[in-house]
């Protein structure tokens, strides 16, 4: 059988064509396109890959394209290829840096675990200590692991808990200075079709879970103990079951805690979001609306309110490392009018800088102006060292308490307990 | 070599056509067996057999916010995941998912497959209309479910309904008392497999022959002995089968879990209400990046789907032929 067929197809060789040949030049055809496609740089120079993740803000992507292309021009040897990452970035960017071909230059924030692992570069030659002295401490703090710097910040974010003014005074309730008068506001507020307050749609699990207890004066991990076990933050964590139980929480919105959808479309009168929202709450809501930082637990505590934000670092695998730190320099250190436009133009945040921060007009109004104050007052942050594994433990143990009745001393008993272990672990 | 020529010599001596290729043709054969299945065994190798064994290898070895094995710690990560309660809670919630899903599948499947049968006009209609949801992605169906179907508003859709009853807006996904998540959960998982595991019964109950059916109504038998007594027990192949893909496909759940509880950019406090396994291994490798421990409990979780199918299959018969 096999014979006969290939017998005709040699013999009609000659006038059509034989699947023999048509294999054969479509295999070297096909070879030639591939062989002439290379990925080699036309230009002759490098070129660096820039990770983002999806900033909400429209305008963002532009913007960053934007300042590639400036760096392009100050450097023509040094191209930047910006990759803009929707969706589950952490996760994304985590995978990247396992393997090489990663991104060369990146954001995100510094954990412990990526500076032992020498995912990320060393970057104490770009700041003097003028440069030093700009950054506010707590952000070279939380960029720093054993004296060395591993990442420049970006911009910082910090929270806010916005209220309706006009929905307070109809209501007879004063902006509230502590927990008790906050859920006492929160259910004189409450209606059936307007829920008094908002904080996540897992009851404030999250968005609670660092906040209340810096709320209440109470800490998370100092040096390599883990302090959190102590009345004080059972007090904040029982205080929050209080709030939920008081039916005055919103539960299942659309969006979640950071998304100021629930407040400027009605669903909530108060809402815990961030600075980010500022421009989106203050076009939809104009002057009724004010904002202050999380209220303290009591007499004892003291308001509180996060500092977070992005940190852009170097990939320590990456091929450019030189070239890669000179682009974060330029981009974060050096171009003060970057840094305004990143921050202030598309969505809301303090540019890390303090030289910069004070010359921001868009800052100079009441709410961010409050904002940027509470930060540096009030604001906290959490070390290098608590990885998100000791996030986790934390999370279940506070959603044990609020929503499965859990005691709060056992609970935080048993997760401080699980943390230490975790960074007994991580330090070793 | 000699044999082939033998084979030839008594071939030639045997048969008038000289057979001069007889040789060369097994050796062709044999060519083309590995040409084409080389390619399928490589890709099998590389994509599957290499990276279970370099799994295997990491849940031996330490490996934080790295794939490189080297730092062997023995059997350290499987310790602690079999001491670490919320590994265990994530077993026992999954064994008592699959405990509810499973059953009901199977009825559910079931009655649709057997009242589509009765259906004389338009059957083709029903078949698809019930099978369209399989071609749904768990994702978008979660999604749906989570922010448009079951959202905690007055406005939303289930919200909506129990309001004609008179009944205030429940928040469907956050609240614990009653734990009404699972409701959505559940409901979610149904719609999209139902369609499914009908058109497998129907293929099922196509293959009873008529004979059948007929001696039994000759005999005065009713409707529901006729079910049980001939519908059943010629279905059993089936229904094991049915059966072991809901069970596998249970232990394996996480994207409606995933998306309803918690999902990106949403609140994870809602996620340790109902977490299966896959959802923990998942944020211990990707987001704690954890592999060691990560990969461990992949072969742990493997171990235990692994003995509960081999359990069910044994109990129930699967493979005896039919009587």
């Amino acid at each position: 059988m096999t014979s006969t067929t290939a017998a005709q197809g040699s013999q009609a060789g000659g006038r059509t064509l034989s699947r023999r040949m048509f294999l054969k030049t479509v295999t070297i055809g096909a070879g030639s396109v591939a062989a002439g496609c290379s990925s080699g740089n036309s230009h002759g120079g490098i070129t660096l890959t820039q990770w983002y993740h999806q900033y909400g803000e429209a305008g963002t992507e532009q913007a960053v394209i934007r300042y590639a292309q400036e760096f392009t021009k100050a450097y023509p040897h040094i191209r930047i290829k910006v990759v803009w990452v929707p969706g589950d970035y952490k996760t994304k960017l985590a995978t990247a840096l396992l393997v090489p071909g990663g991104p060369d230059v990146f954001e995100s924030s510094l954990t412990l675990p990526m500076a032992q692992a020498a995912q990320v570069a060393p970057l104490d030659d770009l700041f003097t200590p003028a440069v030093r002295a700009d950054f506010s401490p707590r952000d070279l703090e939380a960029n720093t692991v054993g004296n060395t710097l591993y990442g420049v910040k970006m911009l910082d974010d910090t929270g806010i808990l916005y209220f309706r003014k006009s929905l307070l005074a109809a209501a007879g309730v004063a902006p509230p200075t502590t927990m008790d008068e906050l859920i006492a506001a929160a259910r004189k507020l409450n209606t059936p079709n307007r829920k008094g307050l908002f904080l996540g749609n897992d009851g404030g699990v999250t968005s609670m879970l660092n906040v209340l207890p810096w709320s209440a004066g109470s800490d998370f991990l100092k040096g390599s103990q883990i302090v959190f076990d102590n009345d004080r933050t059972v007090e904040a964590y029982e205080k929050l079951k209080e709030l939920n139980d008081s039916g005055a929480l919103l539960i299942g919105a659309p969006t979640d805690w950071w998304d100021p959808s629930a407040l400027i479309q009605g669903m909530a009168a108060m809402q815990w979001t961030g600075l980010w929202a500022y421009p989106a709450i203050r076009r939809a809501l104009g002057d009724d609306v004010g904002g202050m930082a999380w209220p303290a637990l009591d007499a004892q505590g003291s308001p509180a309110t996060f500092l977070g934000g992005w940190t852009s670092m170097v990939n320590a695998q990456g091929h450019h490392i030189p070239e890669s730190k000179e682009l974060v320099k330029w981009l974060w250190i050096q171009n003060t009018a970057i840094q305004r436009d990143w921050c202030l133009s598309y969505g809301f945040h303090v540019p890390p800088r303090k030289t910069v921060a004070a010359t921001a007009a868009a800052l100079k109004a009441p709410i961010p102006a409050r904002a940027v104050r509470d930060l540096s007052e009030h604001g906290h942050a959490l070390p290098p060292a608590w990885s998100s594994s000791m996030n986790t433990i934390l999370t279940d143990a506070v959603s044990g308490i609020l929503k499965q009745g859990h005691s709060g001393v056992a609970a935080v008993k048993t997760a401080s307990q699980l943390c230490q272990r975790e960074l007994d672990r991580l330090l070793v | 070599m000699t044999v082939e020529t033998t084979q030839a010599k008594l071939e030639s001596e045997n048969t008038p056509t000289p057979r001069k290729r007889g040789g060369r043709s097994s050796r062709e054969a044999t060519l083309a067996f590995w040409g084409f299945v080389t390619p399928a065994l490589a890709g099998l190798t590389i994509f599957t057999l290499a990276p279970i064994v370099w799994g295997l290898l990491l849940s031996f070895s330490h490996a934080q916010n790295t794939i490189r094995i080297g730092h062997f710690v023995g059997l350290r990560n499987y310790e602690d995941l079999l001491t670490d309660p919320a590994f265990l809670n994530s077993l026992v919630t999954v064994a008592i998912f699959a405990a509810f899903i499973v059953p009901l599948t199977y009825l559910v499947s079931l009655g649709l497959a057997l009242a589509v049968e009765r259906v004389t006009a338009g059957r083709s209609f029903f078949r698809t209309v019930f099978f369209i949801p399989s071609a749904v992605s768990y994702v978008v169906a979660s999604l749906i479910w989570k922010v448009s179907l079951f959202n905690g508003l007055s406005f939303g859709f289930a919200n909506q309904v129990i309001g004609k009853f008179g009944s205030g807006p429940v928040a469907w996904i956050g609240a614990t008392h009653p734990p009404w998540y699972w409701f959505v959960l559940v409901t979610v998982r149904l719609w999209l497999q139902v369609g499914f595991f009908m058109i497998i019964f129907m293929a099922g109950l196509q293959e009873i022959p008529r004979t059948v059916y007929e001696a039994a109504a000759v005999d005065g038998a009713g409707a529901w002995t006729t079910f049980r007594r001939i519908t059943l027990p010629h279905l059993r192949n089936t229904s094991i089968a049915v059966m072991l893909l809901t069970l596998i496909a249970a232990f394996q759940a996480f994207d409606e879990f995933y998306n309803i509880l918690g999902g990106v950019g949403a609140s994870a406090g809602n996620q340790v209400l109902a977490r299966p396994p896959l959802i923990y291994l998942y944020s211990l490798a990707l987001s704690d990046q954890d592999f060691g421990r990560g990969t461990a409990g992949a072969f742990i979780l493997t171990a235990l789907i692994l003995i509960v199918t081999l359990v069910q299959g044994k109990a129930l018969g699967f493979g005896r032929s039919e009587e």
